[in-house]
């Protein structure tokens, strides 16, 4: 039959086709891997919020809430001049002299703390909500100024020294714990929706049918979280120290190397959470099962000490709690990498765990 | 006549694969020829993606041998991977890369072939170079799913469905970049359920069915073995009820005679004898004819024929 002798015989061995020209840097296979992974992430409007802004909304928000503002002046009334006049000496009692009824009001409707009233034999009543802290500060500071006004003297003498060094503030406490929470929250995220997405999509399929060596591919989205890291962290610990002057003691190499494996570790995870899920609804499950309780634990937004004792080992074997730890130890104390083993430890032990289990249960399709 | 005869660059025997539900293929045999396209006919459902999928080396069957190249995919996976062209049914490349980014990505991959430029003016792209995947129509989409597929060079194309939901005007660009890629001499295997895709671009098919094969032929040779040359189908509208079926089957030069809803589709090898022959039939039952049409036989009826279904019958 004619369409079987026109043919060019095309099944030649490997050794015949022509040679491979050597690949420059940019042609090379985990290269162009690398490249795709970061400009996916730069594309993703979405994920540039949640990584960058977001932190920085949050230490914004959080900074001034909790600033460390000087003692509040604490609004309290009376109903006679010379009770006002006796109060009025104290700096930190605003106080209003009012006629009975509106201080009554007043004191209902919380825009006083206390309400000093004379009471018989010269005595003074004080009318104030013992629950609430600003009342039972101006009880202290109103009867201070009433005694001594009546001329009580202190018999032992006190000065104060103010403490509002940086490194002690709740905004020093924050930053290394949001700086904990972004690394889980980008290297999960990023691990878990892509390579999902990706699977759903059947671009994973897609990619293995190609000759793709396998390992590049995982390679590619770790290098390309490194590449994002920098600028990760770069960005919130720049903003904590240029607008709070948040504070960074120890080394900078060993606060890169507590971060990079930090963000391994998740990605670790993220890669595990991403292992076999065919569906987002299905990962950002278990990305949300997994990541809530260490947002509660691991002591991103307060102190995890104040979980009780029996449960303390559980949460210090947590990788948020062990990184979040680290990176405080760090810049607040300055520890050094020695210092820090045990968390070093911790989180080398779920990088590795995660990762092998990850690429034992990973499907491609 | 083993000198003359063409060289099998696949050979797939006794091919078998079961889901946990269904099993998807049935002791396949296949031969596919150097520098030919065969074509894997068959509904959805019939076991093509499944084969081809076990071909690619991407599916590991229950039992039975792929030999491609002369190679075998537990030997030599990376040697093979090499010289494929890859185009799976619906995948979704990255919508956030633009064309060009896809290609020098897929690109990397492979040892030799056309670079990223030359891929996209082989499929006829160069417009949308700098444009977003998730901005392309589907017919681009697929356009550039072959890029991917050429960009190694390959000496073996797989196409799983490669125009399945474009329109006519997408269909009829993307056969003609098909067509331009056998010229070159390089063997193709083709899924598809359009039969008319089939007939065009495919030098021989097997139509599959229930995961067995159950035709094989260049698809005149398939048209001829199973049917009559031409096609007569009338609708007899109200009257259909009381047609004499039979009576027709009496016609000289005709072959088979099907009813269904209102409609009678009629085999016949011989037009115009059966044509007047069935009119005068018509009459003395008296039936009045609301339509009739004549086509030459297709695929599409090679596959009713061998099945009693449509293609699309789902």
């Amino acid at each position: 039959m004619s369409e079987t002798t026109a043919i060019p015989d095309i099944q030649v061995s490997a050794a015949e086709r022509k040679a491979p020209h050597g690949k420059t840097f940019s042609e090379h296979p985990l290269v162009q891997l690398t490249i795709v992974r970061f400009l996916e992430t730069l594309r993703e409007p979405e994920a540039l919020f949640w990584i960058f802004a977001f932190p920085i909304l949050l230490a914004g928000g959080l900074g001034i809430a909790f600033r460390n503002r000087p003692a509040e002046v604490l609004k309290i009334a009376t109903v006679t001049p010379q009770l006002a006049q006796s109060l009025q000496k104290e700096k930190l009692l605003a106080v209003q002299q009012l006629d009975a009824n509106a201080a009554e009001e007043a004191l209902r409707t919380g825009k006083i703390a206390l309400l000093a009233v004379p009471g018989a034999n010269r005595a003074v009543v004080y009318r104030y909500d013992d629950t609430n802290p600003e009342g039972r500060t101006a009880r202290m500071l109103a009867d201070r100024a009433v005694q001594q006004a009546a001329g009580r003297v202190d018999p032992v003498a006190s000065s104060d020294v103010l403490m509002r060094e940086p490194g002690s503030r709740y905004i020093d406490f924050l930053i290394p714990g949001l700086l904990g929470m972004n690394l889980m929250g980008s290297a999960i995220w990023g691990m878990g929706f892509t390579v999902v997405d990706a699977r759903r999509k059947k671009l994973l399929k897609r990619l293995i049918a190609t000759p793709m060596p396998k390992q590049y591919f995982l390679l590619s989205y770790v290098l390309s979280r490194i590449l994002m890291l920098v600028a990760e962290v770069g960005i919130v610990l720049g903003f904590g120290a240029w607008i709070f002057h948040v504070p960074v003691r120890g080394s900078l190499l060993s606060l890169a190397v507590v971060c990079l494996l930090g963000s391994l570790t998740f990605s670790a995870i993220g890669l595990l959470l991403a292992s076999r899920a065919k569906t987002i609804e299905a990962a950002s499950g278990l990305m949300n099962a997994v990541m809530l309780p260490m947002w509660i634990a691991s002591g991103v937004f307060f102190s995890a000490q104040r979980f009780p004792d029996v449960v303390q080992p559980f949460i210090k074997a947590l990788p948020l709690t062990a990184a979040i730890d680290a990176l405080r130890a760090n810049m607040l104390q300055g520890a050094n990498l020695v210092q820090l083993a045990p968390q070093i430890g911790v989180l080398s032990a779920w990088l590795v765990f995660c990762f092998v289990l990850a690429l034992k249960l990973f499907r491609w399709r | 006549m083993p000198d003359s005869a063409p060289r099998a660059v696949l050979r797939v025997t006794g091919l078998r694969k079961a889901y946990q539900d269904v099993v998807a293929v049935k002791g396949l045999d296949l031969e596919v020829r150097a520098g030919e396209c065969f074509g894997l006919l068959g509904p959805n459902g019939a076991g093509k993606t499944t084969t081809v999928e076990i071909c690619e080396g991407l599916t590991e069957p229950d039992s039975g041998e792929v030999e491609l190249l002369g190679m075998h995919w537990n030997s030599d996976a990376k040697e093979l991977r090499q010289r494929l062209g890859i185009q799976l049914q619906d995948t979704q490349l990255s919508e956030k890369l633009t064309v060009f980014e896809t290609l020098r990505l897929f690109r990397s991959f492979f040892d030799q072939g056309p670079d990223a430029s030359d891929a996209i003016a082989l499929v006829q792209l160069e417009e949308k170079k700098d444009s977003r995947v998730g901005n392309l129509s589907g017919g681009q989409k697929q356009r550039l799913a072959l890029a991917c597929a050429l960009v190694g060079d390959p000496d073996f194309l797989f196409l799983d469905e490669p125009t399945t939901g474009l329109d006519p005007q997408a269909r009829r660009q993307l056969w003609e970049l098909i067509e331009q890629f056998k010229s070159s001499g390089r063997t193709i295997l083709l899924t598809t359920h359009y039969m008319d895709e089939a007939e065009r671009l495919c030098e021989r098919v097997a139509i599959m069915d229930n995961g067995k094969q159950i035709a094989l032929g260049s698809p005149r040779e398939l048209i001829a073995s199973t049917c009559a040359e031409h096609m007569v189908a009338f609708s007899a509208g109200a009257k259909s009820s009381v047609l004499n079926v039979a009576a027709l089957r009496q016609i000289e030069g005709v072959r088979d005679v099907r009813s269904e809803n209102g409609t009678v589709e009629m085999q016949v090898t011989e037009l115009h004898l059966a044509v007047p022959a069935l009119l005068a039939e018509l009459t003395r039952q008296n039936i009045p004819l609301t339509e009739l049409s004549t086509h030459s036989a297709t695929l599409e009826d090679v596959f009713v024929s061998l099945t009693g279904r449509h293609l699309r019958d789902e």
